[in-house]
């Protein structure tokens, strides 16, 4: 009844191949446009924008790039955080080295440092597969954890060993450094998440995005079908770690303005793994909905008991959404163990069939 | 350069064996203790399939529980007992609520639903015993403590803390236990054949949700005993969760099935970091304790993609 796609007839080849070929997606997704960029930023305070939307965009970001890896080409990757680590170190080196740049184009470029790392630990993919995969994203988790804190060189050789974002602006508008306006800042990550979610959302249903899929289902089988297994699964660990680079770099720029070490732990990459099961893996829509929860159910805990009007000490409250958040993974797991995309797909069914059950 | 890395330090292990031999010593006491949070892991993956990633903050929580016991109030063995209690309570409220639901998922559902049991328990373990480090009650249980130390050549001194004797001890009493649990009596049987094949076993009548929550209490019950022991070498607190994600590498290596395999990866895991940290790790800073372990399995897996003792991967189309 309010999904319904019957009567909606393509003309063209164009037409019938295009990303949204739905009018109710078209529809849909324009609304969530307008809200991001124009109700959003003209109605949200400061907390808000700065402790709830920013964080949720980068954390999005970087679910996608691991939900390429995981979800598209099925190689299971724990170093997420590292990946993003080597993202923030990069661009914060590239503004050092280089103060008069554009800093968003220097957030941009610093992925490609991460790809090409990424790539490295890639290598060992060929020949490790599943579980045992895991093992060697650990390896790069550890020890790019290990270089972030030995390597005086990567954070200026600063006392304090984090680093600290410098004060830059573009056009005339500070973007980063401690006086940028957290509208700013806004801006500046919505436009790179949207731009790099439309990019992948073209990427794969391609030519590259299916081979991926093919090595997932069954590598073996796509090597056979011609598809190159080292190309295929190198392009993976580096598109994946191009974004995630790029989401790391923004986490400290737009959102943190200084970084340590255990920023870029594996708890981060634990998280940015939750969200991407719990979203569901290989679906986009997904990676935005998993990080939402993930990131934004601790905050609603934190604030939840004041709301009540019962006063609960911090660190009960801590132990208690570390609690409620374990509990909810498992509820959700098994509940729907294919995701909150999946739960989507069945909301629209549901839609498309109202108010009939069949 | 070359001459550090390649005669260096060779001439000093050949120089000072007496530092050798207790570097060598802290590998083995090391090993032991990263093969058994391994073993944990290995029971429950060969009966369920299962990689159990909670089984590290399982050390924590049977480790915290029994400490925070005796802190209030209860006797060092009573709170033994009691918490190998809690462990079978955990190990059943873990078959019943997370595994039976989820069963036939894939691996990496399964994987997911235990790091959200490890966050569930992190929460619970502090939400009740607190988060500050605790001592482990070493004495009150009967454990050895002091040392001996042993003259070597000349000058040489080397010395074993009886702690770790202990530990080492206990480990090789639990592997032959659990070898002869395995081997000789009916519910080991039935677990080899659980592990075996799934259905096949059911179709013998053997109950898979009683030898799953027979397994997680035996997951439990190592996960106690390893908590003893690095309670006794450090402080009691979650700290040590960054311990138990060494029992990776040593699980990879050794292959995800074989008990066997745990114990010969996590010597060659504990050799190898302290050697190399001693010995290797000053060229480049110091610390390199974090992340050698996983190089050293990483190296060994492009040789042998499926572990040290695992079975052989055979992929078909």
């Amino acid at each position: 009844m309010f999904y319904r796609e019957a009567g909606q007839f393509k003309t063209s080849y164009k037409a019938d191949q295009a990303l949204f070929p739905i009018l109710q997606d078209r529809i849909g997704l324009a609304a969530i446009l307008v809200i991001a960029f124009v109700v959003i930023p003209a109605t949200a305070n400061d907390f808000f924008l700065t402790s709830i939307m920013i964080p949720f965009l980068v954390f999005s970001l970087a679910a996608i790039g691991l939900n390429i890896l995981t979800g598209y080409c099925g190689q299971l990757s724990l170093g997420t955080g590292a990946f993003m680590g080597v993202g923030a170190y990069a661009a914060y080196k590239l503004t050092t080295i280089f103060p008069d740049a554009n800093v968003i184009v220097m957030v941009l470029l610093s992925g490609v440092f991460s790809a090409a790392i990424g790539a490295v630990f890639g290598l060992p993919s060929l020949r490790i597969k599943g579980l045992y995969l895991a093992v060697t994203t650990l390896a790069a988790q550890f020890f790019l954890e290990w270089c972030f804190i030995r390597i005086p060189w990567l954070y200026n050789y600063n006392a304090s060993g984090a680093i600290e974002v410098p004060h830059r602006e573009v056009f005339g508008i500070v973007a980063s450094g401690a006086e940028a306006t957290p509208l700013a800042r806004y801006f500046i990550v919505l436009g790179i998440t949207t731009l790099i979610a439309f990019l992948i959302a073209n990427v794969l249903r391609g030519r590259i995005g299916r081979s991926w899929m093919m090595i997932r289902d069954m590598d073996i089988a796509a090597e056979l079908m011609g598809i190159k297994p080292l190309q295929t699964k190198l392009m993976a660990f580096a598109v994946s770690s191009y974004i995630c680079g790029v989401a790391g770099a923004m986490m400290v720029f737009f959102w943190l303005n200084a970084a340590e070490p255990s920023s870029y732990s594996i708890r981060l990459s634990f998280q940015i793994l939750f969200m991407v099961i719990l979203g569901g893996l290989g679906s986009l829509g997904g990676a935005f909905m998993g990080a939402a929860f993930i990131w934004i159910l601790p905050v609603f805990l934190k604030f939840f008991p004041g709301l009540l009007g019962i006063e609960l000490a911090a660190e009960t409250v801590q132990h208690a959404t570390y609690m409620i958040v374990g509990a909810l993974i498992i509820f959700f797991l098994i509940v729907e163990p294919h995701g909150f995309a999946r739960l989507w797909q069945i909301a629209k069914q549901k839609l498309r069939v109202w108010p009939f059950p069949y | 350069m070359l001459y550090d890395i390649f005669i260096d330090p060779f001439v000093q292990m050949y120089d000072m064996p007496d530092f050798f031999l207790q570097v060598l010593w802290e590998g083995f006491v090391a090993g032991i203790l990263y093969a058994l949070i391994a073993l944990g892991f290995v029971l429950i993956f060969k009966a369920s399939g299962v990689f159990n990633f909670a089984q590290g903050i399982m050390v924590v929580f049977a480790g915290l529980t029994l400490v925070g016991l005796h802190e209030n109030g209860v006797p060092a063995f009573l709170a033994l007992i009691l918490t190998i209690g809690v462990m079978g309570i955990l190990a059943y409220g873990v078959e019943r609520v997370v595994m039976r639901p989820l069963v036939n998922q894939p691996d990496i559902i399964l994987l997911m639903a235990t790091i959200g049991l490890t966050y569930f328990l992190i929460g619970f373990g502090e939400f009740v015993f607190g988060g500050e480090p605790k001592q482990m009650i070493t004495d009150e249980l009967g454990l050895p403590n002091g040392s001996t130390a042993f003259e070597i050549g000349e000058r040489g001194l080397v010395i074993l803390q009886h702690i770790d004797i202990a530990a080492a001890v206990i480990a090789v009493v639990m592997v032959t236990a659990l070898g002869i649990f395995f081997n000789k009596t009916r519910i080991g049987r039935a677990l080899r054949a659980v592990a075996d094949d799934h259905q096949a076993a059911l179709s013998v009548g053997i109950s898979l949700n009683q030898i799953w929550a027979i397994v997680w209490f035996a997951a439990g019950l190592v996960a106690l005993a390893t908590g003893i022991m690095w309670g006794a070498r450090s402080d009691v607190s979650f700290a040590l969760e960054i311990v138990a994600f060494k029992a990776l590498p040593v699980l990879i290596l050794g292959g995800f099935t074989s008990i066997p395999g745990a114990i010969v990866g996590g010597l060659i895991i504990g050799f190898g970091e302290k050697i190399g940290e001693l010995y290797w790790g000053g060229l480049v800073g110091g610390g390199i304790e974090s992340w050698l372990a996983y190089i050293i399995a990483l190296i060994f897996l492009l040789f042998r993609p499926q572990g040290l003792f695992g079975e052989r991967i055979i992929e078909r189309i």
